[in-house]
């Protein structure tokens, strides 16, 4: 029998009496309810003002008083090179960091003796709380000049390829060396998700291949990635995300300029970048231009984003989640 | 192929924990041979010490001899990945590797081992041992489907069939069946006694019924307390230890006094 009998002595059956409880798991899903709704508003009103805003710079005969825009003839030809150069910046990073991340995932979680792996793994995630104007003046006063008489070589001897030809910067201010300070900053983003994500590969997967006669590296290929594939990819784009949004020590770091293939010298810059820069002094259609400039930041990641779902998607049969 | 398995004074350690003492066996090659006993008694230590599977846990390492047709496997020199190369294991929880197909499964064990080999050479290891496994006519149409869509039962055969691709010399089994159907079970214990024709089996079982069906000698592992080590009680012909067994524990467990 149950407490509530005595609560409601007129109840008929005893499977239609309401149990404790039951309010309470309402309540909660009302709550997360609220909450995935929230998140959607909050990222429609995002939408909503960007679009808004940029009206008057991506149409401006329709929406605006003027012709064209400030700084260029016409909206596309002012954002392209701003979009690469974040594109740019943000792929060396990635690609700096990722196997550097997941060697270092391995490492704690699979190589490691646990007395080393635990603080290896607060260092890590220490980097992580480093403020990024921290990174930028370490990009600045610290990386920039080691890395001019570096680039000084990279065009002496690489400079067929044309991001080391025409010409270096000796002060190191350049858009490499904003991708390597990237690449720090996301690092932590990746290791720590991925290490996250190879703890948890089955055991019993791991054996399986052990007792196949896998070495340790061989069982890491045959069941860890494939069991981590989806967390590694879901890591690179999170950090993804911060690469392609980190403003402060970008601006910091490069000497910006004009798009240019040469990613050793002054020149480029990227969305984020040139929204802080110009910000503050602008207004009117100028305004317009920079939110614009951010409404095509939002686009690259919602698009980085789906085709990141739809990789991880695509084996989801074989994911080993049947 | 099969060996003959000999352990001689063996010591099995977790650290400092002694966790199996002293265990003398000779198992016969083409012989299935079932270790039984209760919980923590230290049989599946001992089945993993046997292609040094327990070595995956940090600290774990063993002493005395445990020879393969006279070779020792923990001998100066000796790669524990080769051992297990040529010592099989099935284990508890069918483990199929989820993202590979039925087919990729099978041939696990060989990309492994770098064997360069046609398509044809490859469709024939697959179906050799799938039909090894008594599986080829249940998953034929469907090689290239992932391994774990098979039911639980053809997960485990799965399992010894990609165990038998690679020729192995010594098959263990650490309670195959637990996890498996009445149905399941009499299907991987037939397939067990196929099996004993080419290899050595050795089988950790909880099920005394089972020991009894498919075992040519058992072994009965006890353990006298909590933190005592595990040790092997007595080993003989599977008749001789359900039926008259020589020393009063096993009587007492086998005759469901205890345990």
């Amino acid at each position: 029998m149950v407490t509530e009998s005595a609560v409601e002595p007129q109840r008929k059956s005893s499977l239609t009496a309401p149990r404790g409880g039951a309010a309470g798991d309402k309540v909660f899903s009302g709550l997360s309810l609220t909450a995935g709704i929230l998140i959607l508003v909050t990222l429609a009103f995002v939408a909503v003002f960007l679009v808004a805003e940029s009206l008057p710079a991506l149409a401006p005969e329709v929406f605006s008083d003027q012709d064209s825009i400030e700084s260029a003839d016409n909206f596309f030809e002012y954002v392209w090179p701003l979009m690469a150069g974040t594109l740019i910046a943000s792929a060396i990073a990635l690609l700096l960091a990722t196997p550097v991340a997941i060697g270092v995932a391995l490492y704690i979680s699979h190589y490691a003796p646990r007395a080393i792996a635990t603080p290896v793994g607060y260092v890590i995630d220490l980097l992580a709380a480093i403020p990024s104007v921290v990174y930028g003046a370490f990009g600045m006063f610290i990386l920039a000049p080691v890395m001019g008489p570096i680039y000084a070589w990279l065009t002496e001897n690489l400079g067929f390829i044309p991001f080391f030809s025409d010409g270096y910067s000796a002060t190191g201010r350049t858009l490499l060396t904003a991708s390597i300070v990237l690449a720090v900053m996301v690092l932590p983003i990746i290791t720590s998700l991925c290490r996250e994500i190879f703890v948890q590969t089955p055991k019993l997967h791991e054996e399986a291949a052990l007792a196949l006669g896998a070495t340790r590296w061989e069982m890491i290929k045959m069941t860890v990635f494939p069991f981590a594939r989806a967390g590694i990819i879901s890591s690179i784009m999170l950090a993804l995300g911060r690469a392609l949004g980190e403003t402060m020590a970008v601006t910091m770091v490069l000497s910006q300029g004009v798009f240019s293939w040469n990613i050793i010298s002054a020149g480029n810059t990227t969305i984020p970048s040139e929204i802080a820069l110009n910000f503050p002094e602008a207004f009117g259609m100028r305004q317009s231009e920079l939110i614009a400039a951010g409404l095509m930041l939002f686009i690259i990641t919602l698009i980085v984003n789906m085709i990141a779902r739809w990789i991880v998607s695509r084996h989801k049969e074989f994911s080993g989640a049947n | 192929m099969s060996k003959r398995i000999d352990a001689i004074d063996l010591n099995v350690y977790y650290g400092n924990f002694l966790a199996v003492e002293g265990v003398n066996i000779s198992i016969e090659p083409r012989s299935v041979t079932a270790f039984i006993g209760p919980s923590g008694c230290g049989k599946t230590t001992f089945l993993r010490t046997i292609n040094r599977m327990h070595e995956v846990l940090p600290g774990a390492r063993a002493e005395g001899q445990l020879l393969l047709d006279g070779e020792d496997i923990y001998g100066p020199g000796v790669d524990p990945v080769r051992v297990r190369t040529m010592i099989g294991m099935v284990f508890q929880r069918p483990n199929p590797f989820p993202t590979m197909s039925i087919r990729d499964n099978i041939l696990a064990g060989h990309k492994l081992n770098g064997t360069r080999m046609s398509k044809g050479d490859a469709d024939a290891i697959v179906e050799k041992s799938l039909r090894g496994a008594n599986l080829w006519e249940e998953v034929k149409d469907r090689l290239d489907k992932p391994g774990s869509g098979l039911s639980g039962g053809q997960q485990q055969r799965l399992c010894i069939a990609r165990t038998i691709a690679v020729s192995p010399d010594v098959i263990l089994m650490d309670e195959p069946c637990s996890a498996l159907d009445p149905i399941s079970t009499l299907a991987v214990e037939d397939l067990i006694n196929e099996l004993k024709d080419e290899y050595t089996v050795v089988i950790v079982t909880h099920n005394m019924q089972q020991a009894a069906r498919v075992a040519d000698k058992t072994a009965f592992f006890n353990i006298a307390g909590t933190g005592k080590p595990g040790k092997l009680i007595e080993y003989d012909d599977t008749n001789v230890v359900f039926n008259n067994p020589a020393n009063k524990q096993t009587e007492d467990y086998v005759s469901g006094r205890f345990g």
